[in-house]
């Protein structure tokens, strides 16, 4: 029965592998995107129900890549065990959903990572109070939890590594994580430093907390497609690019108009004044130049989203570009 | 004779609010003990949670007077002390807390469905309901319209379900639950006491199946293995498909239920049915199963109310429901925190309906006067 299963499985998923998803978008006429049923700063709902975040930017610059409009894309949720089945069986495009790049989800659940918009990393946070400043002086502390999880292993791991002892108050959800932590029932919590940053931000006095400085474990998160359709592949990966390398030049959703008139090169090939990129992926000529005039480069999308000033005030960190100490990196536009 | 004695009033203590309250709160040290405590309980909590909601509440303005557009602006933000909830993120998504992503052009067809419901619902709960008999025509027609309109197709823009949400989502999975079970569980239950075998065990196997594995379990097998057993090239509707789970749950349930009415039922009106020369068929449908049926209702209801607080899994497998809606709305930067405000809401919302639920099924007992001893007495 179970081989069954799966070579039905099989000759479903590359049934639809095989259709070309670039054209099948195009005859739509609009992108199915996949994100989280709302995660602050990555893909929520605003007050008029239009999505908004990092993740749900990315699922909008795809769209206007290929379509040239930013509404042409519907968003469908999914959850963090319906959204791989989701994917696979060809009811959304991509994900766009705060998904770790690991080997397994790569290789074995046969799923194409494109990139990363993200580098997320496990973290600490505890409350001011305590005067803290790195997690290594944190011995002896009751640390809150989520069982189960990578983060238990990473802690453990942590720990033992610098010599130093913890207890555990196990958790089963962020809220109960939260809820611990805010009446003190342990002194740190620690899961993705992005949800540690929406847990402060949602505190009743969120400068009463403080997010420490280590990162102990690396996640980073990017869209993903399904493996073996390399063309769409190449479009969802380049969307992605020319946001990071808009930002790496200097062309912003502001000045992108001016720019066309720049005298450096890569500039114009960026934004199709030069070169024939958009034939080589099928899309528009203008393709990147509407990304960055609709949705804005990396840097914008970012600080929108979840920069400094907003409330998660996520630091650039590891997301700042690789001139600026960060590790985003997009390989050049030629 | 006429010297009747004089007539006496009842003692004191066992009449006016004195004696209610004798009989009712005091009759006992140990019920007196417990009276006080709910009484200690009640003015501890009820002035708070009065305030919390209602005076010391924010709805549109904060204490300022200003427009609350997301949650620094809320008093409770600006001041713990003294602040209480901030309906604002309620009345700012009251359109998605109702309707999810429906396009807000389109959502006249919505609330007619909504309005629709009403009037295809009520004179089916009411027997004595003024033109009862015409009214049930338009309630078969109902489910027809509401499709059409909520989906679109006949003329009008369809609306993918991907932008369903909210009290929508909640009630087409509820109200659909409830109603295709319903039928499905008197068939299952029919086919399980059947004489004929096969009929029999297939239906007992189908039956324990479902009731053996979890809502959450038949929901990811509507939603990832369904899709697999369909014929390429069928795209079935995400929503479609978990209808179909909730619907199957539902009617196994539902069959048991109505079972246990039918084991209720003395052998003697089957056997007096069947002597006055009525079919299979006619038995059950006119002697059996309106008993049958009639003593059922307090479980019936109890299992649809857990159905229609069950919806709230969906969320699982990526629908927002009423409660999908509430978690959306803490993860939008704008508002996050204000859970307590979110999670009451909804709740109150899934009590209003029930509630009505359970109201309705006492009415109804109270009316059939199912508690009375039935049959061969």
């Amino acid at each position: 029965m179970k081989k069954l299963l799966s070579i039905l499985a099989v000759s479903v998923f590359a049934f639809s592998a095989n259709a070309g998803t670039l054209d099948d978008v195009k005859n739509r006429g609009f992108l199915k995107c996949g994100v989280t049923t709302g995660l602050a700063g990555f893909a929520a709902p605003d007050d008029s129900g239009e999505w908004a975040g990092l993740d749900a930017d990315m699922c909008r610059a795809v769209a206007v890549a290929v379509f040239g409009d930013r509404s042409k894309v519907e968003f469908i949720t999914t959850t963090g065990k319906s959204r791989f089945p989701t994917l696979a069986s060809g009811e959304v495009d991509m994900l766009a959903r705060n998904t770790t790049w690991t080997i397994s989800r790569d290789v074995n659940l046969g799923f194409e990572f494109v990139g990363v918009n993200f580098y997320d990393g496990q973290g600490f946070m505890v409350p001011s109070a305590l005067g803290v400043s790195s997690a290594k002086e944190l011995d002896g502390a009751t640390v809150c939890i989520q069982t189960g999880t990578t983060t238990e292993l990473n802690l453990a791991d942590f720990f033992r590594l610098n010599g130093i002892s913890y207890e555990a108050l196990p958790i089963e959800t962020n809220d109960e994580g939260k809820e611990n932590l805010f009446a003190g029932r342990c002194d740190v919590y620690t899961t993705d430093a992005s949800g540690l940053s929406s847990t402060r931000a949602a505190a009743a006095d969120p400068g009463k907390w403080v997010v420490l400085p280590e990162i102990i474990s690396k996640e980073p998160l990017g869209p993903l497609v399904r493996h073996g359709d390399h063309q769409w592949g190449d479009v969802v990966r380049w969307s992605l690019n020319a946001m990071i390398i808009a930002e790496e030049l200097g062309v912003s959703s502001e000045n992108v108009d001016a720019q066309k008139s720049s005298n450096v090169p890569e500039v114009l090939r960026l934004l199709g004044v030069e070169g024939s990129y958009g034939e080589m992926l099928e899309l528009a000529p203008d393709w990147a130049y509407q990304i960055i005039k609709q949705i804005g480069n990396y840097s914008e999308s970012y600080e929108a989203n979840v920069g400094p000033d907003t409330p998660l005030e996520i630091a650039r960190g590891l997301n700042a570009l690789w001139t600026q100490g960060g590790i985003l990196y997009a390989p050049p536009f030629r | 004779m006429n010297d009747l004695t004089e007539e006496r009033k009842p003692p004191v203590a066992t009449t006016g609010i004195l004696g209610w309250l004798r009989i009712n709160l005091f009759s006992s040290w140990f019920n007196s003990l417990i009276t006080l405590f709910v009484l200690y309980i009640l003015i501890q909590f009820v002035p708070w949670i009065l305030n919390w909601t209602i005076f010391a509440a924010d709805f549109k303005y904060n204490f300022n007077g200003e427009e609350i557009i997301n949650r620094e602006m809320c008093s409770r933000v600006l001041d713990p002390e003294t602040g209480g909830a901030c309906w604002a993120i309620i009345y700012v998504r009251f359109y998605q807390f109702m309707y999810g992503f429906y396009p807000r052009e389109e959502v006249w067809r919505v609330n007619l469905s909504y309005i629709m419901l009403a009037v295809a619902v009520v004179p089916l709960l009411f027997d004595k309901f003024p033109l009862r008999k015409h009214f049930l025509k338009f309630t078969y027609a109902f489910p027809i319209i509401a499709f059409f309109l909520l989906n679109g197709g006949l003329g009008l823009e369809p609306v993918s379900t991907n932008k369903w949400g909210g009290l929508l989502v909640t009630l087409v999975l509820g109200c659909t639950g409830i109603a295709l079970a319903f039928p499905l569980g008197i068939i299952l239950a029919l086919g399980r006491r059947s004489n004929l075998p096969v009929i029999s065990m297939m239906c007992t196997l189908f039956i324990e199946f479902i009731r053996g594995v979890p809502l959450i379990t038949l929901l990811f097998f509507g939603m990832v293995m369904l899709p697999l057993f369909l014929p390429e090239g069928i795209d079935m509707d995400g929503l479609a498909r978990v209808l179909v789970a909730v619907t199957l749950f539902q009617s196994a349930y539902m069959a048991e239920v109505i079972r246990g009415g039918l084991q209720a039922i003395p052998q003697g009106q089957y056997e007096a049915a069947r002597s006055i020369g009525l079919s299979y068929w006619q038995m059950n449908m006119k002697v059996v199963l309106p008993q049958a049926i009639r003593i059922s209702i307090p479980s019936i209801v109890n299992t649809s109310i857990g159905l229609f607080k069950d919806t709230t899994l969906v969320i699982i497998v990526g629908l927002l429901d009423l409660l999908g809606i509430g978690r959306g709305a803490l993860a939008d930067t704008t508002w996050l925190g204000l859970a307590y405000e979110v999670y009451f809401f909804v709740s109150l919302v899934f009590f209003i309906f029930t509630f009505a639920m359970s109201r309705y099924s006492l009415y109804l007992e109270k009316k059939l006067k199912t508690g009375i001893n039935m049959g061969a007495d």
